[in-house]
């Protein structure tokens, strides 16, 4: 066990490494200047040689590349060009609404995707099976884009339930988090669907209906508690599913995380924070598996860490 | 000595006498206006920082002019020039040397007096290498301006400070944008005290002389502003609060207003929804529209065949038909046939540039050994509506023979493309448009017009560099003379109409603002589309729902 989980550390930490070395190369790589975006129209080409050597932009890749990997140890992720603030400041400032956001979607999926699992698998074959199937290839499918404005557009314009965007109360929370849920309830539905039938097949439930068991308690008392565990342990894949969802789900709501941070730093090609985001999103992602994997064999003995 | 004396001076010595310092000032404040009450703005970007020496993009620019002043400033929505921290100012004859009397009394935000110190402390602030500012290019011509650059002099020669209240400038050359120079953000100024206490965080804990003080910034949420009581300018400003509300899509932000939770969408109105609006009577009746110091345009390369041919540029510029490619973006822009927009001193009404006229262009192309066209590349960025754009000047030009391959990119790779000699043949300026950094015809030139532009990274993509024009410019710019400006902005016109015999850019069109506003918002129409306050001037405007 802990020779596996020292394995799995040391890999985190070269795939972490890796992942900043492709991105930090290919924003160097970009056909555009960050120097010029900073200094503007106006700038004399003085003042942009100025620039980028104060921001040690002159210096060849393999020097930037060391000086930023060695500021990333002593937890420093640079400056914004753009915002000019600490980039740490900037993530760690809306880290908590984007972790908020995360909680409400699990709890979303979890909710809509495991009822409408176990419901399509209790009634295997029937309209009901076949609609919520096509109910969850639906969610799956749809943009998250298209969604949120939906949800907004009905939720919030039309009937006033909801606040239109924003941050700051449950109410703000509810269609953010539904959004973001109805792409991963999809998945879990379908999960859920697939566990519960193999475990309905099993020979124990065969043994339970013919001790007289009522269907509920078989259903709630048996079956489900073992049908639930693997689906429940892929939550720590999500994250990487989010990591991507919050992007599009935070500027459509206006959510202050850092989805938002990043798709504004893209636009504006502000280095720094792009690398700070997507180093903190794989630190995540990373970590979201390695809790999956470990957590895994607790949770189902048939899996073995090896 | 001779010198030249505003009529404001005139008028300032005249309050003087009559024991009256802001007599200009009261005159300004709106009499029908309401004191107090809090408006709510929305922006889908972050504000990047306040630090009046950095902040070089549309969202911040006006805000960071209520949170600080500068000598200079603008009359509120207008293009006229006026003193404003500085109480008047005298031009030597020969146009080299300026001195400011200050204002008494204006105090920072903190409660210190402002003192010429700290006028000449901004100023060799801005342009100190090490504050990275974007503008530090704007103060070329002040004395010792190379050697602050160069990372030799700590503070500007040419600066002197008089007494508290007077400060001298010297220039190197007679330059007639001084003045505007001194009313941009670059040249507001900031207290040393705090610069030094915040050091590179200034910008998100700004301290000036402003209308409005910051009270709150959360960070990705929400940048609050409230009433500065001690600000000089007696009765302004009137807005108690101003509050802008970060990470909102303009489309939400529409619903929002339509809703009435927010008084205006700082990104404007949706083009997806442009129409929609308009259509509703209510809701146009809250649109305010104005013009801006804006053209939208087509570089051709001049150093690149077949765009070495100026027969070849002309054929382009009547090959375009510039009425199809407004309605494109809903008449949101009036046709360009000249560099300068409509409302920038030394447009010439009279002109009439290229007219659209396919034969011709076609009899152009054919002069120019082209009869039958050719291929070339037309750069645009790639968010809507400039791709369409792009698609509608790729059929004009396939109508007189020019094959044009679009190439649709991310804005910094267009601008890198236009700042390479052998980057980009044809690029429609569309997203990254020269907007005026102030209201002067000279702005227009320099940079993307002039040989200074037209170097690699530069912004003059056109690679236009004609010497003659530039002597041209800089014998305009020598009138520094305000009795003079007519004078001068006949020089400015006729240098335009050489560029475009010259042909090297085909104007297209002049973007329009249309600024909507919640029904409680009052003040004057041209408050909400002040040229140079986007998209509001927060000092002035007031609501109608208080007392």
């Amino acid at each position: 066990m802990i020779a596996y989980l020292g394995r799995r550390v040391i890999q985190s930490v070269l795939i972490l490494l890796g992942v900043s070395l492709i991105t930090f190369a290919l924003l160097y790589l970009l056909p555009a200047d960050p120097v010029r975006q900073i200094a503007g129209r106006s700038a004399t080409p003085e003042t942009v040689e100025n620039i980028r050597r104060q921001l040690g932009l002159d210096q060849p890749f393999a020097i930037q590349y060391w000086h930023y990997l060695t500021s990333l140890l002593s937890g420093d992720l640079g400056r914004s060009y753009i915002q000019r603030s600490e980039v740490t400041e900037l993530i760690v400032s809306r880290l908590p609404a984007s972790l908020l956001l995360m909680v409400g979607a699990i709890l979303c999926e979890l909710t809509i995707g495991l009822t409408m699992g176990l419901l399509a698998a209790v009634r295997r074959g029937t309209a009901t099976d076949q609609t919520l199937m096509v109910a969850s290839f639906v969610g799956v499918s749809a943009p998250q884009f298209v969604v949120g404005l939906l949800l907004l557009y009905v939720f919030a314009v039309r009937l006033g339930w909801f606040p239109i965007g924003g941050y700051g109360t449950w109410r703000h929370l509810v269609l953010p988090s539904l959004t973001m849920g109805i792409l991963g309830a999809g998945w879990y539905a379908r999960m859920m669907r697939s566990s519960m039938i193999d475990v309905l097949r099993q020979d124990y439930m065969r043994t339970a209906r013919a001790k007289g068991l009522a269907r509920g308690a078989i259903i709630f008392r048996h079956a489900l508690p073992n049908a639930i565990l693997p689906v429940v342990a892929m939550i720590g894949i999500d994250i990487g599913i989010f990591m991507g969802g919050i992007v599009v789900v935070e500027s459509v709501f206006g959510w202050p995380g850092i989805g938002q941070l990043a798709w504004q730093a893209i636009q504006r090609v502000d280095i720094p924070i792009i690398m700070g985001v997507t180093l903190v999103s794989a630190f995540a992602i990373v970590l979201g598996n390695l809790l999956a994997d470990t957590v895994a064999p607790f949770i189902d003995p048939r899996i073995k860490l090896r | 000595m001779k010198k030249f004396l505003t009529s404001t001076v005139a008028v300032s010595a005249l309050a003087l006498m009559l024991g009256m310092t802001s007599v200009r000032a009261e005159d300004a404040v709106d009499p029908n206006a309401k004191q107090g009450g809090a408006i709510t703005i929305t922006y889908k970007d972050d504000v990047a920082t306040l630090d009046p020496a950095i902040g070089y993009d549309w969202q911040n620019w006006s805000m960071i002019k209520s949170l600080f002043d500068g000598l200079m400033d603008y009359e509120p929505g207008t293009t006229n020039l006026r003193p404003d921290l500085a109480e008047s100012y005298e031009i030597a004859p020969d146009g080299k040397a300026f001195t400011f009397k200050l204002r008494h009394g204006v105090k920072f935000h903190n409660g210190r007096e402002m003192t010429a110190d700290d006028v000449k402390y901004s100023l060799d602030r801005v342009t100190n290498p090490k504050t990275q500012s974007p503008g530090a290019g704007f103060f070329g011509s002040i004395k010792g301006y190379d050697d602050v650059a160069a990372g030799k002099a700590e503070g500007l020669a040419g600066v002197t400070v008089v007494d508290p209240y007077t400060i001298k400038f010297e220039l190197t050359r007679p330059d007639a944008t001084f003045l505007h120079v001194m009313a941009i953000n670059f040249a507001h100024v900031v207290p040393k005290e705090e610069v030094e206490k915040y050091g590179a965080d200034f910008g998100k804990h700004p301290v000036g002389t402003g209308a409005f003080k910051l009270a709150e910034w959360t960070l990705g949420q929400r940048v609050v502003f409230e009433r500065n009581p001690d600000y000089w300018h007696k009765g302004l400003p009137h807005l108690d609060k101003v509050s802008f509300e970060i990470g909102q899509e303009p489309i939400v932000a529409l619903l929002r207003l339509q809703k009435g939770e927010i008084d205006i969408p700082g990104d404007g109105i949706p083009p997806a929804k442009f129409q929609e609006v308009m259509a509703d009577p209510e809701q146009k009746a809250r649109v305010v529209e104005g013009g801006q110091l804006h053209t939208g345009y087509i570089t051709m390369n001049t150093t690149m065949a077949p765009f070495d041919n100026v027969k070849v540029r002309q054929a382009v510029n009547m090959a375009i038909n510039k009425d199809r490619v407004v309605q494109l973006i809903n008449n949101r822009a009036v046709p360009a046939n000249q560099p300068l927009p409509p409302s920038m001193p030394g447009y010439d009404k009279e002109f009439k540039g290229y007219p659209y006229d396919v034969a011709k262009a076609k009899a152009l192309l054919a002069e120019a050994g082209h009869p039958d066209g050719f291929d070339t590349q037309l750069f645009a960025m790639n968010t809507d509506p400039n791709p369409r754009i792009a698609q509608a000047i790729q059929q004009d030009l396939a109508a007189v023979g020019i094959k044009a391959s679009i190439q649709s990119l991310a804005q910094a790779n267009v601008i890198a493309a236009g700042g390479d000699k052998a980057g980009a043949p044809m690029i429609w300026s569309g997203g990254m448009a020269w907007i005026a950094d102030f209201p002067d015809p000279s702005n227009f030139y320099g940079p993307i017009l002039g040989c200074a532009g037209a170097v690699p990274g530069g912004w003059n993509w056109s690679w236009y560099c004609n010497k003659d024009l530039d002597a041209k410019a800089a014998e305009a710019d020598s009138v520094v003379d305000p009795a003079k400006s007519g004078e001068r902005a006949k020089m400015w016109s006729a240098i335009y109409g050489k560029i475009m015999e010259d042909a090297p850019w085909a104007p297209v069109f002049n973007e329009q603002r249309f600024t909507m506003k919640s029904a409680r918002m009052g003040g004057a129409d041209n408050l909400y589309v002040d040229p140079v306050h986007i998209p509001i001037n927060y000092d002035n405007v007031y609501v109608t729902d208080v007392q």
